[in-house]
C-alpha cells in the first residue's frame, strides 16, 4: 500500500477519529496527538489493514480505547488534562460556536456526562452512525446502546431547561 | 412539517428509538427559523451537533517511509554479523576442523615415513659406493707402491 492509497483509505474518516478523540480528550492538542498516534499506528500496520473488513469502525474502536487508556494514566498521575481551546482565536468555527453562549452550555454538559455516553452521543448523533456500525465499534449491544442514548439525549435537555428555562412556556 | 409529528418524533429520540432518517427530518426542521419556541432547548442541541460535526482534523501526519525501516533493519543485520564473527574468533576450531586436520596430519606424517624409507633404501645402495671408495684408496696406496719403486729405479739409474 503506497503513501496515496493509504491517505485515501484514512480520509473519509480522520475527521471523525478526531472528534471523537475530541469528545473524549476535550483538549485540541490532546485530540490532535492522538489522532496522529492513531492514524500513525494504522500506517504502520498497512499490511494487516487490507485484512480488515471495516477499517472505520475498526479505527473508531482503536481511538476509543486509546482515548479512555489516556485518560485512565492522567488520572493516575493525579494530573487533568487542562484544555485552553478558548485561546484559539484564528479557528472561525470555533469562535462562531462559543460565541453562542447556549450552545457552548451543550458542549458543558457533554462534558459532564459518563465516557460511554459521549463515545454513543457522538457517534449517534454527530457522525450518524448506524446502531449496528456503534455496536460493532463498542462491542455492545444495540438495546444498551439506544438505553444509554436514550439517557444522553434527556440529562443533556434537562440540564439545559434548567440553566436557559428552555422548554417553560 | 406538522408540530405534532415532530414532537411525536422527538418523544421517540428521547428514548433513542429513532431512525437516523427521522432524524434528518427533526435536523432538517430545527435547522429552519420556524422552530416552536418550547422546543428551543432541542434547537440548541441540534444546533451544537451541527456545528461540530464539521469540525476537521487538520494537521499532517509524518508517514514515515519505507527506507527507514529498511536502514533499521541493516543496522541490526550488521550488529547481529559482528557479534558473530566476534564469537567465533573466541570459541575455537570445531570438531570437523579438529578432524580434517587430524587427517591432514596423519597423511603428512605418512608421506614422510614414506620419503624417509625411500631414502633409508638409497642409503645402503650408497654403501657400495663407500666400498669401491675404499677399493680406491686401496688402489692409491698401491699407485704409492709403484712410485716408491719408480724412485727405487730412478736411484738405481743414478747408480749406473
Amino acid at each position: 500500500m503506497t503513501e496515496s492509497d493509504f491517505v485515501t483509505l484514512v480520509m473519509p474518516f480522520k475527521d471523525k477519529v478526531f472528534r471523537l478523540a475530541k469528545r473524549l480528550l476535550v483538549s485540541n492538542e490532546e485530540a490532535e496527538d492522538a489522532t496522529q498516534e492513531i492514524l500513525l499506528k494504522l500506517w504502520n500496520n498497512k499490511q494487516k489493514i487490507e485484512d480488515y473488513r471495516n477499517v472505520e469502525a475498526f479505527s473508531m474502536t482503536m481511538t476509543k480505547n486509546f482515548c479512555l487508556d489516556r485518560l485512565k494514566s492522567k488520572q493516575a498521575q493525579n494530573l487533568k488534562i487542562v484544555h485552553s481551546n478558548y485561546q484559539d482565536h484564528n479557528v472561525s468555527l470555533q469562535k462562531q460556536v462559543e460565541t453562542n453562549d447556549s450552545i457552548d452550555w451543550v458542549a458543558k454538559i457533554i462534558e459532564e456526562l459518563p465516557e460511554q455516553q459521549k463515545i454513543i452521543l457522538q457517534l449517534r448523533d454527530i457522525e450518524e452512525y448506524e446502531f449496528e456500525e456503534i455496536a460493532k465499534v463498542l462491542e455492545m449491544n444495540q438495546t444498551a446502546i439506544r438505553v444509554a442514548l436514550s439517557r444522553a439525549r434527556k440529562t443533556i435537555r434537562e440540564k439545559l431547561t434548567n440553566t436557559h428555562s428552555y422548554g417553560i412556556k | 412539517m406538522v408540530l405534532n409529528s415532530i414532537e411525536k418524533l422527538l418523544e421517540k429520540y428521547d428514548n433513542g428509538e429513532t431512525s437516523l432518517k427521522e432524524e434528518q427530518q427533526l435536523r432538517a426542521y430545527f435547522a429552519s427559523n420556524n422552530v416552536a419556541p418550547h422546543l428551543e432547548s432541542y434547537r440548541v442541541m441540534f444546533q451544537y451537533f451541527n456545528n461540530t460535526k464539521q469540525e476537521q482534523f487538520t494537521k499532517d501526519v509524518p508517514l514515515k517511509s519505507k527506507t527507514y525501516r529498511l536502514y533499521k533493519w541493516i543496522s541490526v543485520a550488521a550488529v547481529a554479523l559482528l557479534m558473530l564473527s566476534v564469537f567465533t574468533q573466541f570459541a575455537g576450531p570445531t570438531q570437523e576442523e579438529e578432524r580434517e586436520a587430524l587427517l591432514a596430519y596423519n597423511q603428512t606424517m605418512e608421506a614422510l615415513s614414506l620419503v624417509s624409507s625411500k631414502f633409508n633404501q638409497g642409503a645402503t645402495s650408497l654403501n657400495a659406493l663407500n666400498m669401491a671408495g675404499a677399493q680406491f684408496e686401496k688402489g692409491v696406496t698401491q699407485v704409492g707402491y709403484i712410485s716408491e719403486f719408480s724412485t727405487a729405479t730412478d736411484k738405481i739409474f743414478k747408480n749406473k
